[in-house]
């Protein structure tokens, strides 16, 4: 059954996964992938036809929060801090690769 | 050239009304500095996860039940993958496989009469940040503060023909919506977003042409322009031969055209799986009578009983009932015992003048029933007279002031009392013995004179009609 | 070797409540041993002395004005480092959060630090918990510290080897398909994975999120039961977690084994276990049934297609828990890129390491359009047959008894060759993350090359207790608790 794993099909999943598979990884891939799916295979050995598929492993329903506004987090910084002063931003930026005033930055999106 | 029918559906999101966000405890409020609310939860942290807000599925089951949708008593979220920035996990928390309500319908009215538009489904997901693009630096800027607002996407079924339709499907949910409270639902600010699917077929024929998806469109007249707009691009393909791409299409109200959104790149496969971060939600048959009975009545019902409880012309019927917001500040104004002919034509006429005035939209209305009632009640016993009563109402709009503690403090009383107007009146009359004998020998002139000088010695605060009444009294 | 490290986790807390010995002794002899050793066996990926030392110096100051200071009072702990610590990097072990420090604590680890646990560092593991030998980590292998050639096992590897080389106490990992149990069982020590649900996984960060629990190493089992006691909690920040009133594992320690009923699956002792691995658990059952528990063979059924299963849902859980890793909101970010989505590709590839890679495409397949009812629900259909199984084994049986691992440790660079292979290594542990049970890990003895080899008991959901009272009564009756054996005994150093 591994045939289905070609090009285009490894093409098609590393776009979905944004990642960049050289010709060489792309060839290992599409070994890779078609053993473990020759080996997953063997779950058609099992009739599952009146089994309904488990999510959960405990019939565990209905957890819920309360509509309550939590402790605002950054209300300090309520006020927009100036332009790239780092330490005024908002915790949450703290780690971002780029940051711009209080924004994360990315390259510009393509519309 | 061949006639064609055309045929569209809509997907209508809207943002719910709750405090908090659909999975984490981070304010919904407008307006706060660019990701201030946010929390590890909303902007995807690693080794956060969700806890579903009990409110927005009470109110996607209120607008499930109000448009007369099957409920899934068990139902789930599942994740919708995909990559982007205002989406900060890159998958959304959505529904697809069991969404909490399906198969309802909505009766809209149009001028070929009423029709029946079928809910396909209605489910609850998460909205996504806000991208800015930055053109100085050539870089896009984001906002999670929207990330994880709760929204509610209703699908409708293929069952609209033309734009009068669409806007009367919309303008149905959007008052059903907001009678239940769940949203305010404007399309301008984006609590309330429309996309349509379009496809044309030759007049006649069954089955459906290749459709698109029209994003951006955020008012009532853009969508109608865009469904003419999209009608005419898809007959001319069909027209040369050609065939309509399915895609997903940007609508530029400027240019009345529509774009082609995304590339090869972003090709799409959601790959949607249960998400195993949540449980089940379970709504039992108690859950279901309970929304049920919360129910508001609905404008229909509304309609009727105005007629038969108040007495009052269809056409302030058709006003007061046009928003819930108005039609509860009506009632509520005469419940305090305003006759409601009074109220109405207070919110008819000079609550629509100043709101047409400033530019305000009928939710933003803020003054109090009470405040209403008052100023009504002063006019009645003649403790103002009508051009200031609009003068007091006017501040009233403006700042909710009390009108009692405005005309006290700003003087604007009717000079006090009857008893102290009618003793002035007996002093005026006392003084001018030669018009009252006029006026008793038969000239009509002799009154004005007099009524004339009870105005002057009030500064013109007098009520006309108190004093008309008094003077024919003592005269 | 100071001689505090041969105390356990609980003995040590009791001297140090008592003022026998202060917190700072234990961390003193914790840092020199991680001075002398952590470079040949390289346990952790953060060492935290100054947070570590600001603990213990508040934690006496309550000791000493007689205030209450847990059960763990002192005790120098190793979190694995897909845990989130706040203000303290957490990487899992991955080069796209090399740099990423979590601006929150997760729930396990503030319950840790209630019970007076002291936070010593972050455990190496494999990347992102993906693999079963400590290999796949960015920042470089573990070794075993029985035989520094060999792997710790994974991917709590760091975690079982500062464990059983007295660089921790104790030790917190995670176990999504036998990432706690196998590094236990190779190290020689206990490891527990407890019923999905009990302890909170808010903060950790995901892997296969129905499948992931964190739980505790520790030297012995009492030490176990007193860390899992401490760490598990209804958490309201956590769906999945579930509100337990029977926490006070210690207790199961004071009960015999009178009447406890024990199923050996017989498919666990089929082809591909090494017999010396057999040999050893066998005995152990032995053991069991000297102190009073009835043994019977069974068969279990479906032990093939736990894998199989497993690999299809963890893999697509993986995929979509793996796209937060974007270079937008933290972590690693690539240089020049141009536009949005030569950013994302070139940060996740050149961010993630090959066996990550392998399983994102592997479960982003699985869930395709096409591909997702045939793989991923036939995947969620068996874990059903297989839940089914263990409940009816559970209907005749308390615990299960089996092998933890085919083998013991193997040499590093053996296994990552062949994928498959290892894969196939986690065949006795990864039933257990399907169906949501708790297992232990216990050592007993080693093979002929002086290498570690567990034994595995599993009981149903919540049934903790009963795991620990059989493994409990096992070590009573063999004197086989193993902290820091590898030392003391003249081990590889």
């Amino acid at each position: 059954m591994s045939t289905i794993i070609n090009d285009e099909t490894i093409d098609n999943i590393s776009i979905l996964a944004q990642l960049t598979l050289s010709g060489e990884e792309k060839e290992q891939a599409k070994k890779d992938m078609g053993r473990m799916l020759d080996y997953i295979d063997k779950l058609n050995e099992l009739d599952t036809t009146d089994v309904k598929p488990m999510t959960q492993v405990f019939p565990m329903d209905n957890v819920f929060r309360d509509d309550i506004v939590a402790t605002a987090q950054g209300e300090a910084s309520i006020e927009a801090p100036a332009l790239d002063d780092a330490d005024a931003r908002p915790e949450i930026l703290q780690g971002a690769p780029a940051a711009k005033g209080n924004f994360f930055s990315v390259p510009r999106t393509v519309e | 050239m061949r006639e064609y029918e055309t045929v569209i559906g809509l997907e209508v999101h809207v943002e719910l009304a709750t405090k908090t966000k659909i999975f984490c405890g981070c304010s919904t409020a407008f307006g706060g500095a660019p990701n201030t609310q946010t929390c590890p939860v909303c902007t995807g942290m690693p080794g956060s996860l969700p806890v579903l807000n009990r409110q927005v599925v009470e109110y996607a089951l209120a607008v499930g039940l109000a448009t007369n949708c099957q409920v899934n008593q068990y139902c789930r979220f599942d994740r919708k993958n995909y990559f982007y920035p205002d989406n900060p996990q890159n998958y959304q928390i959505s529904q697809l496989y069991l969404p909490i309500c399906h198969d309802g319908f909505v009766e809209i009215d149009t001028s070929q009469g009423t029709k029946k538009v079928g809910i396909h489904e209605i489910h609850m997901e998460e909205d996504a940040g806000k991208l800015i693009h930055d053109e100085w630096e050539d870089c896009s800027l984001v906002d999670y503060n929207r990330s994880g607002v709760p929204l509610i996407e209703i699908v409708s079924d293929p069952d609209m023909r033309n734009a009068e339709e669409v806007i009367a499907y919309l303008e149905k949910l959007r008052l059903l919506i907001q009678y239940l409270g769940a949203s305010d639902c404007k399309l301008q600010e984006g609590s309330m977003r429309a996309d349509v699917n379009l496809s044309v077929r030759v007049a006649g024929t069954e089955g459906l042409g290749t459709r698109t998806e029209m994003k951006n469109l955020n008012s009532f007249k853009a969508i109608a322009r865009a469904i003419d707009g999209e009608r005419a691009r898809q007959i001319e393909l069909l027209e040369e031969g050609k065939g309509v791409v399915q895609q997903t299409r940007r609508w530029d109200d400027n240019k009345e055209y529509s774009y082609a959104m995304r590339s090869k790149e972003d090709a799409r496969d959601y790959r949607y799986f249960p998400e195993p971060d949540l449980v089940c939600v379970h709504i039992s048959d108690e859950w279901i009578e309970r929304v049920r009975k919360a129910q508001p009545e609905f404008r229909d019902q509304k309609k009727r009983r105005y007629r038969e409880e108040y007495g009052i012309p269809d056409y302030d019927i058709e006003m007061l009932t046009g928003s819930k917001h108005l039609a509860d500040l009506f009632e509520a104004t005469v419940a305090l015992g305003s006759p409601p002919k009074k109220v109405s034509n207070w919110l008819m006429v000079e609550t629509m003048r100043l709101l047409k005035e400033k530019e305000m939209d009928v939710e933003e209305i803020r003054f109090e029933p009470k405040h209403l009632a008052a100023l009504i009640e002063m006019v009645q016993k003649g403790k103002i007279n009508s051009s200031v009563a609009k003068e007091v109402f006017a501040e009233m709009f403006e700042r909710d002031v009390d009108p009692c503690a405005y005309v006290e403090e700003k003087g604007l009383g009717a000079n006090g009392d009857e008893e102290e107007l009618e003793g002035l009146l007996k002093s005026v009359l006392a003084k001018n013995p030669q018009s009252v004998e006029d006026y008793r020998n038969g000239k009509k002139k002799a009154y004005g004179f007099l009524v004339g000088q009870v105005m002057k010695a009030t500064a013109g605060k007098a009520d006309p009609g108190t004093v008309n009444r008094l003077l024919g009294k003592l005269l | 070797m100071n001689e505090l490290l041969r105390l356990s986790a609980v003995q040590l807390a009791s001297l140090i409540r008592t003022g026998e010995v202060r917190a700072k002794e234990a961390l003193d002899a914790v840092f020199q041993e991680i001075d002398e050793k952590e470079e040949s066996l390289h346990c952790y990926v953060t060492i935290d002395r100054e947070g570590a030392y600001a603990q213990a110096s508040a934690l006496q100051e309550k000791i000493d004005r007689k205030k209450e200071a847990g059960p763990l009072a002192g005790v120098p702990i190793a979190v694995k480092d897909n845990i989130c610590t706040q203000g303290l990097r957490t990487t899992c072990s991955s080069k796209i959060l090399e740099h990423f420090i979590p601006p929150y604590t997760a729930e396990a680890v503030l319950r840790l630090r209630q019970a007076g646990g002291i936070l010593i560092g972050k455990a190496n593991m494999d990347e992102f918990a993906m693999g079963s030998t400590t290999e796949t980590s960015y920042f470089g292998a573990t070794h075993n510290p029985y035989d520094l050639g060999r792997v710790p096992g994974g991917s709590s590897g760091g975690s079982a080897a500062a464990v059983a080389a007295g660089e921790s106490f104790a030790a917190l990992g995670s176990d999504t398909g036998g990432s706690i149990r196998q590094p236990a069982s190779f190290c020689g020590v206990v490891g527990m994975k407890p019923t999905y649900g009990t302890v909170s996984r808010y903060g950790l960060v995901a892997y296969g999120s129905s499948l992931d629990q964190i739980g505790p190493l520790t030297k012995n089992v009492e030490d176990c039961a007193v860390l899992l006691e401490a760490i598990s909690s209804y958490d309201r920040k956590d769906s999945t977690s579930v509100a337990r009133t029977d926490t006070d594992f210690p207790a199961a320690l004071l009960e015999g084994l009178h009447g406890m009923r024990i199923g050996i699956p017989r498919d666990y002792f089929g082809e591909g276990l090494d017999p010396e691995v057999a040999s050893a658990v066998r005995e152990a059952a032995d053991v069991l049934k000297a102190q009073g528990a009835s043994l019977e063979e069974f068969d279990l059924s479906l032990v093939d297609y736990a894998i199989p299963a497993y690999y299809t849902i963890a893999s697509a859980e993986a995929s979509s828990n793996l796209e937060r890793f974007d270079g937008v909101k933290y972590g690693y970010r690539a240089r020049d890129c141009e536009d949005l989505h030569q950013m994302y590709k070139k940060t996740r590839t050149e961010g993630f390491g090959p066996e990550v890679k392998r399983r994102i495409l592997l479960g982003t397949f699985v869930l395709s359009s096409g591909y997702y009812d045939a793989y991923y629900l036939k995947a969620l259909r068996v874990k059903a047959l297989i839940k089914r199984a263990f409940n009816q084994a559970f209907s005749r049986f308390d615990c299960i008894l089996g092998p933890v691992a085919p083998s013991t440790a193997p040499l590093l660079g053996e296994s990552l060759a062949d994928p498959l292979k290892m894969y196939l290594g986690d065949i006795y542990t990864i039933a257990a993350n399907l169906a949501g049970l708790p297992a232990i890990s216990v050592p007993c003895g080693k093979d002929s090359k002086g290498l570690p080899i567990g034994f595995q008991l599993t009981a149903d959901c919540f049934q903790e207790k009963k795991l620990l009272r059989a493994a409990y009564q096992y070590e009573k009756a063999t004197a086989c608790a193993c902290g820091g054996e590898a030392f003391r005994k003249g081990g590889a150093l």
